[in-house]
């Protein structure tokens, strides 16, 4: 490589013309003789062996293990955001009570080549399931800002969504995410993302993808069934302060869509909804420490938005089950958020605080406002964690939450949780 | 919405492009921003990613390193995995082909040099090591000298217009340069076998070049804050293996040092281990005239 360098260096200083013109151009050659002589010794001294190194070997592996230990004042059989209802497989909730394995992930990526990057990501569940979490290309050799990401990933709309949870700062999903993305939004799509050429960061992206996860649902024809626009912007105020602030849409269409409700005479009803959802996030990061240095202390305040838009026609009792089918009209105009900040006030020690709530806003059941009742309840929910990171690649924390997800209870949550990463030394997104 | 992107790109390229004349470079280390600095003079446009008093194992890459590396033609790092927490991400994210590792618009300086400490067994139990050896390659100045030839070499492989210019630059530098490793090496000779402790083992190369003894870290393990039972193993080390002073960088803590320096009765100073990272530091020469000066003060 450096042999190859030298010799184009070579051939660009004969090419180079009127060089003799100048004498300093001689004394110049020479001194990068003598550099060549001096570099020819280094590379004929004996060589001291490099080990292997994790790095260099071709893919890259890492893993992460996770633990947690889950003390929940209710039932988590129980547990549903009033207002918000779910399909049976979206996740949300506090998970089991006591001791659990968390998700462990094996990660193994690469550059496939100079053209592509390639990344899988499986995750491996407690209960001896597992699943693809991530598996994508990425582009490397487009120009003028473009990359392009194809296959299974998290979605870049908001902040936190494309992180994956052993990155975050709680245990747990905020409720906004469990409500309107159902934990977290990931598809299988195509991403076209632009950078564009300023000092100040500005990207803008667009996903078309299957829209298999909630807030859609899976489907099979042609055509997308979910599409995203995003435009995020950041920069730097002095040496301390970065930021990043973004707006996102989510568009999908889900057909069938199913929830399971209390109805109005007190029966649990299933459901499903068939039409148009929207969500707006509108999300900011502010990351503060001193003189760029977060080894010693460092702050991070972010807050998330969304704002939910869904009409089409829900069927109440769609499964006949209390013979009461019927199919009418649905709006819904939705919303919640949270903010959190976290401190790390000494090497290792980081405390975090994070409000949120959920607004039911405005839900119109049509026909069916005779079996459903539009919700009035205000979910919310207040969290503090303490955790202890005793390097970068380890971190034991401590949560407690007043959980007031559903209508008249407040669980009591407290968790114990490790997070661990052993492997290759992956590189960390904003 | 592709065709409207490119378009859009375009315009803005035209609009906004900051590299209309001089070559964008990003410095990862501020060492190498200084050095690009002194060849390209004023053909080059320089950024540099971070400041001496970062800990340059724990950058973020926040927004602003993607969108100076979109519009970067060359990228100036250390390598030996220093960066590898950050600098992937950031060129992979740039969506610019002329700087990712394997084009000549990347340069890793440590690729250059024979590295430090490099490591016979890779476990990190040992602490945060680096497979390729020791990054901090630039408390040498005579590496510094090494990487200058090498980067004006690929400076004019990038911008072939300026290849002379480059080159008659280099000259000139390498002649004040040489000049002035004769001048420290003359200055620090009283600093050869002198006995160091050290915060971190951010030092290897200078130790080497001035001949100074590592007897102690502060950190029990690469990149793991010193404990209080590990310093009260240093202090006990030093009374049947004295040491004449303890350096850390600018971006490590005074605490541990301070508390070493008072019941050891040594010195404790801090060596601005890149530009910037003092008052006198202002370049590569004013740095490495502080660091022997720092040096020198501290044995007497």
């Amino acid at each position: 490589m450096l042999r190859h360098l030298l010799c184009v260096a070579a051939a660009a200083a004969l090419a180079a013309p009127v060089m003799a013109a100048e004498p300093a151009a001689g004394a110049a050659d020479q001194r990068l003789d003598k550099l060549e002589q001096r570099l020819d010794r280094l590379e004929n001294s004996p060589a001291s062996n490099p080990p292997s190194s994790i790095g260099s070997f071709n893919p890259a592996v890492s893993v992460i293990l996770s633990g947690i230990y889950a003390g929940l004042s209710e039932d988590p059989a129980n547990y549903h955001i009033s207002g918000f209802p779910l399909p049976s497989d979206a996740e949300f909730g506090p998970g089991d009570r006591g001791f659990s394995l968390a998700e462990s992930e094996l990660a193994v990526y690469a550059n496939i080549d100079p053209y592509f990057y390639g990344a899988l990501i499986y995750s491996l569940h407690p209960d001896d399931t597992a699943s693809v979490e991530e598996a994508y290309i990425q582009t490397l050799a487009l120009n003028h800002g473009f990359t392009i990401k194809a296959g299974r990933f998290f979605s870049s709309i908001g902040y936190l969504n494309s992180q994956h949870s052993h990155v975050w700062d709680f245990v747990d999903a905020p409720l906004v995410y469990q409500a309107f993305l159902g934990g977290q939004f990931g598809d299988d799509a195509v991403q076209v993302k632009w950078l564009a050429p300023t000092d100040t960061f500005i990207e803008l992206g667009a996903e078309a993808g299957r829209g298999r996860g909630y807030p859609g649902s899976d489907r099979d024809m042609n055509g997308v069934g979910a599409a995203t626009l995003f435009a995020h912007a950041g920069g730097d105020i002095g040496f301390s302060n970065n930021w990043r602030v973004g707006v996102s849409l989510l568009n999908t269409s889900p057909r069938d869509r199913d929830f399971t409700e209390t109805d109005l005479a007190g029966n649990d009803a299933f459901n499903t909804f068939s039409g148009h959802s929207r969500t707006y996030v509108v999300d900011a990061v502010w990351k503060y420490a001193p003189n760029g240095d977060p080894v010693y202390t460092n702050f991070k305040l972010q807050a998330e938005y969304m704002r939910r838009h869904e009409d089409g026609d829900v069927t109440y009792d769609a499964d006949g089950a209390l013979g009461a089918t019927n199919s009418g009209a649905y709006d819904a105009k939705q919303s919640g958020w949270y903010l959190q900040g976290v401190y790390q006030f000494m090497p290792y020690w980081r405390v975090g605080l994070r409000t949120e709530r959920l607004d039911p806003g405005s839900v119109d059941y049509g026909a069916n406002n005779a079996n459903l009742a539009a919700p009035d309840y205000n979910p919310s929910r207040n969290t503090v964690m303490v955790d202890y990171s005793l390097s970068e690649f380890s971190r034991i924390r401590l949560q407690y939450a007043r959980d007031k997800a559903y209508q008249g209870v407040t669980d009591k949550q407290i968790f114990v949780q490790y997070l661990m990463s052993l492997g290759a030394h992956g590189a960390h997104q904003y | 919405m592709k065709k409207l992107l490119l378009a859009l790109s375009m315009a803005a390229g035209t609009l906004l492009s900051p590299y209309a004349s001089a070559l964008n470079v990003f410095a990862c280390e501020p060492e190498w921003g200084a050095l690009t600095r002194e060849l390209g003079g004023d053909r080059v446009s320089v950024y540099v990613a971070t400041n001496a008093f970062q800990d340059p194992h724990h950058i973020q890459a926040r927004p602003s390193l993607l969108a100076k590396a979109r519009g970067a033609q060359l990228v100036v790092c250390t390598g030996s995995e220093l960066e590898i927490g950050w600098l992937p991400v950031v060129l992979r994210q740039s969506g610019n082909d002329a700087v990712q590792p394997g084009k000549p618009g990347y340069f890793e300086a440590a690729d250059y040099i024979k590295k430090l400490e490099v490591p016979t067994v890779l476990d990190r139990s040992a602490g945060d090591i680096h497979p390729g050896g020791n990054p901090h390659i630039q408390t040498d100045p005579r590496n510094i000298a090494i990487v200058a030839g090498v980067l004006t070499k690929r400076l004019a492989e990038i911008d072939p217009g300026n290849a002379d210019y480059y080159r008659s630059r280099y000259q000139d530098f390498d002649t004040r340069f040489e000049a002035a490793i004769q001048r420290w090496e003359k200055e620090a000779a009283p600093l050869r076998g002198t006995p160091i402790v050290v915060h971190h083992k951010a030092f290897a190369y200078l130790e080497n070049w001035l001949g100074l003894k590592e007897v102690a870290q502060l950190e029990p393990k690469p990149g793991v804050e010193p404990t209080s039972a590990h310093l009260a193993e240093v202090l006990d080390q030093l009374k049947h293996q004295p040491a004449k002073m303890i350096l850390r960088t600018p971006y490590n803590s005074e605490r541990a040092s301070e508390w070493l320096s008072e019941r050891a009765k040594i010195p404790a100073i801090v060596i601005p281990d890149t530009v910037g990272g003092s008052e006198k530091a202002k370049d590569l020469f004013g740095l490495y005239d502080d660091i022997v000066q720092r040096l020198l003060s501290a044995l007497q």
